[in-house]
């Protein structure tokens, strides 16, 4: 090894170090929210900067490895920077800084003093140091704890603020990644029963001794634990249930972190662990065709931005598990470019739909019309994201599902071209479901909203709009609460949300909007509707708290929002390069030796200086 | 090496009784089973260490006859992630109760909102489906209302005082 990368590989605890100390550190601040935001930012950004040395490093010159406290290989935990956990590092901690950011703007914005953001930030960095850890490690037991960690961060990040519906979501997300970590746990004790090692290295080696039934048995237990928290298809009925209910922030770091840290365990599962295992195969080709339909189906059914995309995300995981289940370098690599393309454009839509609902006041496509005459801005911000995520070119995602399906062709089997045919399928249902979204609540003219008769019904109405902001809203402005709570008799749900909750905001037509500097009609919004058979939008962007009625975006939120869109894109450009990175990884992958050798090249190295 | 024959009855015994209790709709029950399960995994670790044998101290007996210390070490991470995991689901559990009054797991509305609508065959035309989302809506009234009703019964008999008092001591902090 030379002096530059042992001097790198002693930054490589620091993604997951960093983010710890500093949730320490934010918990201390939890009184100076602006210092508070200013540690969170710039711990994330010198994660940003040192996952991107770590991925021109793994690129350059393979895999780097560091062992904690330098105990020898077999008996310290290590940590492997390889070119595919360095890319997905980078990537997931860039859209951790930008959802970081767009969560600040709209904390900013809203003037939340309710929003328990002392939790907020010390979480949320433990959830970037949960999935760094777990992307960093090379040990099985290390690779679960990274996994509690993230997914004990993200039990909170989902219930925060307590409200009814996110404490129901809660409940069914909590218990089922339990159970998911509880198989992951039986599969850590069967590997070491069966190999006595849990260096994910060292079990690889010793994996080939191990009869063919055993080994395929742990396989399906590591694989069925992964599946449930990457959400591939029978396993997968989790997530469109409890990811809407959440922030919009967290819903969009959820959605592309989450169930990527899944799918990158099971690529290390297939490809490092249990490599060529037909069953295995088998079943995830047969796994990520139902996922592609089901999901995309599902997207269809859905009348809720968040929904819809909720199952687009699911749909879209069958992509990457397709490709990891080809187990060739030209699979792989495409599956590594999607799960690039996949966080980037997933968190983006997530962080638009919740501007999306700060304008429109709802996220179901049924009560929304005419975004794209009220804000142009946030129509592109939508539009360029989710042509992305149904593969138009020349965007990334076309890029990305191109390769897969070039793979597929290169593969041949029956099962193969039935993937391909099932994924141009699923990419034009995708773009069904996006456009209909489009058509819906960005194209159609806001007088064509049909609208309910009665403002109480809506009160019923069963569209998850963000719950807590009610209960934010009712806190941060107490003379407002009271009112709030009246309205809603026997306060049946706090799903009503800020479209229904009769408060005296400040709303205006779309008439007014017109002339985009029109008058502010002083009435309830619930009432606002039948009025005058022209529903408005009625956001709290609109009819802001504080009096601060624009029609504009608030620009942190848009900008952060608008830097996704731009990564986005810029895939798109650098899609070159970045393949070139993801075909490198999937070489590694594939060949499986330079993991296996620079984790042992440790040992010697280790032993040598002692 | 009688003790793994026992050790893995045991654990089958608990798997058995903690998938019953994480399939009942109480939540309370679910706590259990996940409990239950929890402990018959740590089990099922210990066991995959080997045969028991002296404790594994360093001079207090030969290697060969010391027990494997990495799992007791796993074992002992993976109690600590469920005690934490455990606390915030009771946390969890007794916010639903002053929310709901109720233990039991609801099902998710706008599955079946979607469902009903689906039932009813108007997904065709994408009006059609918005004036049918809406009239879905004024149907749901009835349902919901009961709903309503036990959140009003709810709001008489006290947490809705507590819970402005949550909120508020939120908007303290």
């Amino acid at each position: 090894m030379n002096p530059g990368s042992t001097l790198l590989a002693t930054i490589i605890p620091l993604p997951v170090l960093l983010p710890l100390l500093g949730a320490g550190a934010t918990l201390v601040l939890s009184r100076r929210p602006t210092l508070q935001r200013i540690t969170s930012v710039t711990v994330l950004a010198a994660v940003v900067v040192i996952a991107a040395l770590l991925l021109v490093a793994a690129a350059r010159s393979g895999p780097i490895v560091i062992t904690l406290g330098s105990w020898p290989v077999p008996l310290g935990i290590t940590l492997v920077v390889d070119p595919l956990s360095a890319l997905m590092l980078l990537t997931s901690m860039s859209v951790t800084l930008a959802v970081l950011v767009y969560a600040i703007g709209q904390g900013v914005y809203d003037r939340d003093e309710a929003t328990p953001i002392t939790i907020f930030h010390p979480t949320y960095l433990v959830l970037a140091a949960g999935v760094a850890n777990a992307f960093l490690s090379g040990d099985l037991f290390n690779l679960y704890v990274g996994f509690e960690v993230l997914l004990v961060a993200s039990y909170v990040l989902l219930t925060l603020g307590g409200s009814r519906s996110r404490v129901r979501a809660g409940v069914t997300y909590v218990i089922v990644n339990v159970v998911s970590s509880l198989i992951f746990l039986v599969g850590i004790a069967l590997v070491y029963a069966a190999v006595g090692t849990l260096n994910l290295a060292q079990i690889s080696v010793r994996m080939a001794d191990v009869s063919p039934g055993t080994a395929l048995a742990i396989h399906l237990v590591l694989l069925t634990a992964f599946g449930i928290k990457a959400a591939v298809f029978p396993l997968s009925a989790w997530l469109p249930d409890s990811y809407p209910t959440a922030a919009a922030p967290v819903t969009a770091v959820f959605a592309g972190l989450l169930t990527k840290v899944g799918v990158y365990s099971i690529i290390r599962t297939e490809l490092l662990l249990f490599p060529g295992s037909e069953v295995a195969h088998t079943i995830l080709l047969v796994a990520a065709a139902l996922t592609m339909l089901v999901g995309a189906l599902g997207a269809i059914a859905q009348s809720d931005i968040k929904r819809v995309l909720s199952f687009t995300l699911v749909s879209h995981i069958g992509y990457m598990i397709f490709g990891i289940a080809l187990a060739t370098p030209l699979g792989v690599g495409g599956a590594v470019f999607y799960v690039v393309h996949h966080i980037t454009v997933q968190a983006t839509l997530f962080c638009v739909v919740g501007l999306v609902e700060g304008v429109g006041g709802s996220t179901s496509v049924t009560r929304l019309g005419g975004l794209a005459r009220a804000s142009p801005l946030l129509a592109i911000l939508w539009f360029v994201p989710a042509v992305n995520l149904g593969g138009i070119p020349p965007l990334s995602g076309f890029v990305g599902k191109l390769g897969l399906l070039q793979a597929g062709v290169a593969d041949g089997a029956v099962l193969a071209w039935v993937l391909v045919v099932v994924s141009v399928l699923t990419s034009l249902l995708t773009l069904y479901a996006v456009t209909k979204v489009w058509v819906l609540a960005f194209w159609r003219p806001a007088e064509q909203v049909p609208v309910a008769e009665t403002p109480e019904s809506e009160q019923e109405d069963e569209s998850p709009v963000d719950p807590d902001e009610e209960d934010e809203r009712d806190a941060a402005h107490p003379e407002d609460a009271g009112e709030a709570r009246a309205g809603l008799p026997g306060a049946p749900s706090p799903r009503g949300g800020a479209m229904t909750a009769v408060r005296p905001g400040t709303a205006r037509t779309l008439a007014g909007q017109d002339a985009n500097t029109g008058a502010e009609v002083d009435w309830p919004v619930a009432r606002l509707a039948p009025a005058d058979g022209a529903p408005a939008l009625s956001g709290r962007f609109l009819g802001a708290p504080g009096g601060q009625v624009s029609p504009r975006l608030p620009r942190v939120m848009a900008a952060a929002t608008g830097a996704l869109v731009a990564v986005g894109v810029a895939l798109t450009v650098v899609a070159g390069p970045l393949y070139a990175v993801a075909d490198q990884a999937a070489d590694d992958l594939v060949a499986r030796t330079p993991y296996i050798q620079a984790v042992f090249a440790q040992t010697v190295d280790n032993r040598v200086s002692r | 090496m009688t003790s793994p024959i026992v050790l893995l009855a045991l654990v089958g015994v608990l798997y058995t009784t903690g998938v019953y209790l994480i399939l009942e709709r109480s939540l309370t029950r679910i706590l259990l089973g996940v409990l239950v399960l929890g402990n018959a995994t740590n089990i099922l670790v210990i066991v995959s260490g080997g045969p028991t044998g002296a404790a594994p101290l360093v001079g207090r007996a030969p290697d060969a006859e010391m027990s494997d210390a990495l799992v007791q070490a796993l074992v002992l991470t993976a109690i600590v992630i469920t005690l934490g995991v455990t606390a915030f689901l009771l946390a969890l559990i007794h916010r639903t109760w002053t929310l709901e009054r109720e233990d039991d797991l609801t099902e998710d509305v706008e599955d079946r909102s979607v469902r009903r609508r689906l039932l009813r065959g108007e997904q065709e035309d994408e009006e059609e489906l918005d004036t049918t989302g809406c009239e879905n809506v004024a149907d749901t009234d009835p349902e919901d209302d009961v709903g309503g009703a036990a959140g009003g019964t709810d709001t008489e008999s006290g947490p809705d005082p507590a819970r402005a008092g949550a909120t508020s001591g939120e908007g303290e902090r």
